[in-house]
């Protein structure tokens, strides 16, 4: 394998539910420390996209590559792609049963086999990045969105992952916390993460993107560096998604 | 001063409260001071036989000489009165074994409860049946009473415990063949009162195994009430396992657990832990149901507590015999539902 392979390849994906078909034909190739953001107007299937990237569902023709292997219905293969993909919810979805140190510690010590104390070494120096030590010991249910937010990508970094999906990580949060999630993905951007965004913080987009996806009705409709999708958008979709987005 | 404050407060705020908190007040104390009056002070603690007892307390009062003269056997039922003392272990070694399983810190790992259970388990089947260590052989059928009602119920639900988990899970399952054989079963066996379980447990069971197999009527009234148990646990389960939110599993999932450790470590023990107080509704409800055993023959708590009132000598006093046993059940029901209580307490968050 090669330095300029992509990470994350999509080829005509589609996906239906029932007679209603949600992906049309997806195509998308992210390279290696790549950052993607993508959006486009409710219901165009963003969230599907990305969530068949790790199977949370299954395409049904067209294929999918992560660092080289195919996404098939082998579970072998779906195991291998999930432990090198991290994912962040909308709705954080921590384990509320657990505390914050034990919800980074799961996975690695029972699906990469770390031991305990390495994986609490490594979760407390994740926890520092995302600036909230003092939480550890913590249950979910007693953080802030915002905090919780951090919290969930921590985990998924918990995890090493090769490349990192977030699906609309700051709508569920209130206007003053989305700052500090947003501040935590662009440490992890700055650090080379093979990333991809859905979200509506144009701001962000401004920022950290390499790559502006703009989707609509199942289909990219527009790829553009951020500078093109903002200055010049081709499409009048996205002309109009803008407009409505930017409030002007 | 604290004390007449709240009593102002919650008791006395306001004509109709004050009238109610006087009618109840009346009457509770009205049903003490009977208690009192019947319990204790003309109740008659020893007497040689049930006619003397009546002489003194006049059919007025309690005749504890009864439970006197027959607790042994309300307790032990007919197992040898020179081996009672093996029962009377196997009784505090069961109610033991479930004190320390309900310590919260054991369950991180499933062996140090596994192995209690199983030495436990073959101490008490040495202790009670013996033939081996010079202990003279009981029969199970000498098995009664308190004994008896312990070894069905916590056997019965510790077994249908497990087997309860995996008929909720199978309920949920993606292949339609596990499911169809989960709900039908369930449904099946919720759909049937419970001494017809026993019933076919115990009277339709040898009919179908071979000539010479036979299994012993205890055993079978064991799998009956588990078989029984399981289900109505199962749906209590499943109604936990209903209440996660998919975010749960698909959070496993993109982490990369599998099936058996998303199941393990995310979702059973939220399921388990918001399902605590019908779980214990159901354990208390199922206790009290393995006095239904009687109809197969067995000779649990109350079946030595109604055939001890058949003595000749001390004929007829029911009252006392039940108000015994009923201590004795509330003892063990009242307990689980304060454990029930303590922990919900410690799960919320
Ligand atoms: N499980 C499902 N069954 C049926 N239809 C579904 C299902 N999940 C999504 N859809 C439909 O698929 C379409 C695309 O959904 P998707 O969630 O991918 O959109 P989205 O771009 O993420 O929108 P949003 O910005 O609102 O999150 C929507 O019309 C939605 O109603
Ligand atoms: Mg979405």
């Amino acid at each position: 394998m090669t330095g300029t392979d992509p990470m994350i390849s999509l080829s005509n994906v589609e996906k239906r539910y029932g007679a209603f078909q949600v992906l049309k034909g997806v195509s998308l190739e992210v390279a290696r420390g790549e950052k993607v953001v993508v959006c486009g107007p409710s219901g165009s299937g963003k969230s599907t996209m990305i969530r068949c990237i790790n199977r949370l569902e299954r395409h049904e023709a067209g294929r999918i590559t992560v660092d080289g292997i195919e996404l098939t219905d082998d579970p072998k293969q779906i195991e291998a792609i999930r432990r090198d993909v991290g994912m962040v919810f909308q709705q954080f979805n921590l384990f509320p049963h657990l505390t914050v140190l034990q919800n980074l510690t799961l996975a690695p010590v029972k699906v990469r086999g770390m031991k305990e104390r390495d994986a609490r070494d490594l979760a407390m120096q994740l926890l520092e990045t995302v600036r909230i030590p003092e939480q550890a010991d913590k249950y979910p249910g007693q953080l802030s969105g915002g905090q919780q937010q951090r919290v969930a990508i921590a985990r998924a970094l918990a995890m090493k992952p090769k490349a990192m999906l977030f699906d609309e990580p700051t709508s569920a949060l209130d206007p003053e916390m989305i700052k500090e999630v947003l501040d935590a993905m662009v440490a992890l951007a700055g650090q080379g993460m093979t990333m991809i965004v859905v979200t509506h913080e144009m701001g962000f987009a401004r920022q950290v993107a390499d790559k502006i996806v703009f989707m609509d009705q199942g289909q990219i409709v527009e790829e553009a560096t951020p500078t093109d999708f903002f200055s010049k958008p081709k499409s009048e979709r996205a002309q109009l998604f803008l407009s409505n987005i930017l409030g002007h | 001063m604290k004390a007449i404050a709240w009593a102002r407060a919650n008791l006395f705020n306001g004509v109709w409260n004050t009238i109610l908190t006087l009618v109840a007040g009346y009457l509770i104390a009205r049903g003490a001071w009977m208690a009192i009056d019947w319990g204790l002070i003309h109740a008659a603690w020893s007497a040689p036989d049930g006619r003397a007892c009546r002489a003194i307390t006049n059919d007025e009062g309690a005749c504890w000489a009864f439970i006197e003269q027959w607790y042994r056997f309300i307790l032990f039922g007919r197992f040898p009165p020179g081996e009672q003392w093996r029962a009377l272990i196997v009784v505090i070694l069961f109610i033991g074994m479930v004190v320390v399983s309900c310590d919260r810190r054991l369950w991180r790992s499933a062996w140090p409860i596994t192995a209690i259970w199983v030495v436990g388990l073959i101490v008490s089947f040495i202790l009670m049946h013996g033939g081996v260590l010079g202990l003279p052989v009981v029969t199970t059928d000498l098995w009664n009473g308190l004994p008896l009602t312990l070894f069905l119920s916590v056997i019965a639900l510790a077994g249908a415990f497990p087997l309860a988990i995996l008929l909720a899970l199978g309920r949920r399952s993606d292949y339609p063949i596990i499911r169809a054989l989960s709900v039908g079963y369930i449904e099946l066996v919720r759909g049937v009162p419970i001494i017809s379980i026993l019933f076919m447990a115990s009277v339709m069971l040898p009919l179908f195994l071979p000539a010479g197999v036979n299994i012993d009527n205890l055993i079978r009234a064991l799998v009956g009430l588990m078989l029984f148990y399981a289900a109505a646990l199962a749906e209590v389960i499943r109604g936990g396992l209903q209440a996660i939110p998919t975010g749960q599993y698909e959070a496993a999932d993109v982490l990369g657990l599998s099936f058996g450790q998303k199941t393990r470590l995310v979702v059973l023990p939220q399921a388990l832990s918001i399902t605590i107080p019908p779980l214990v509704n159901t354990f208390i409800a199922a206790f009290k149901d393995t006095t239904l055993v009687t109809i197969v023959g067995l000779f649990d708590l109350l079946t030595t507590a109604s055939n001890s009132i058949t003595d000749p000598q001390w004929r007829g006093f029911y009252v006392e015999a039940y108000v015994f046993v009923a201590a004795i059940y509330f003892v063990f029901c009242f307990s689980m539902s304060r454990y029930s209580r303590s922990l919900e307490r410690s799960t919320e968050r």
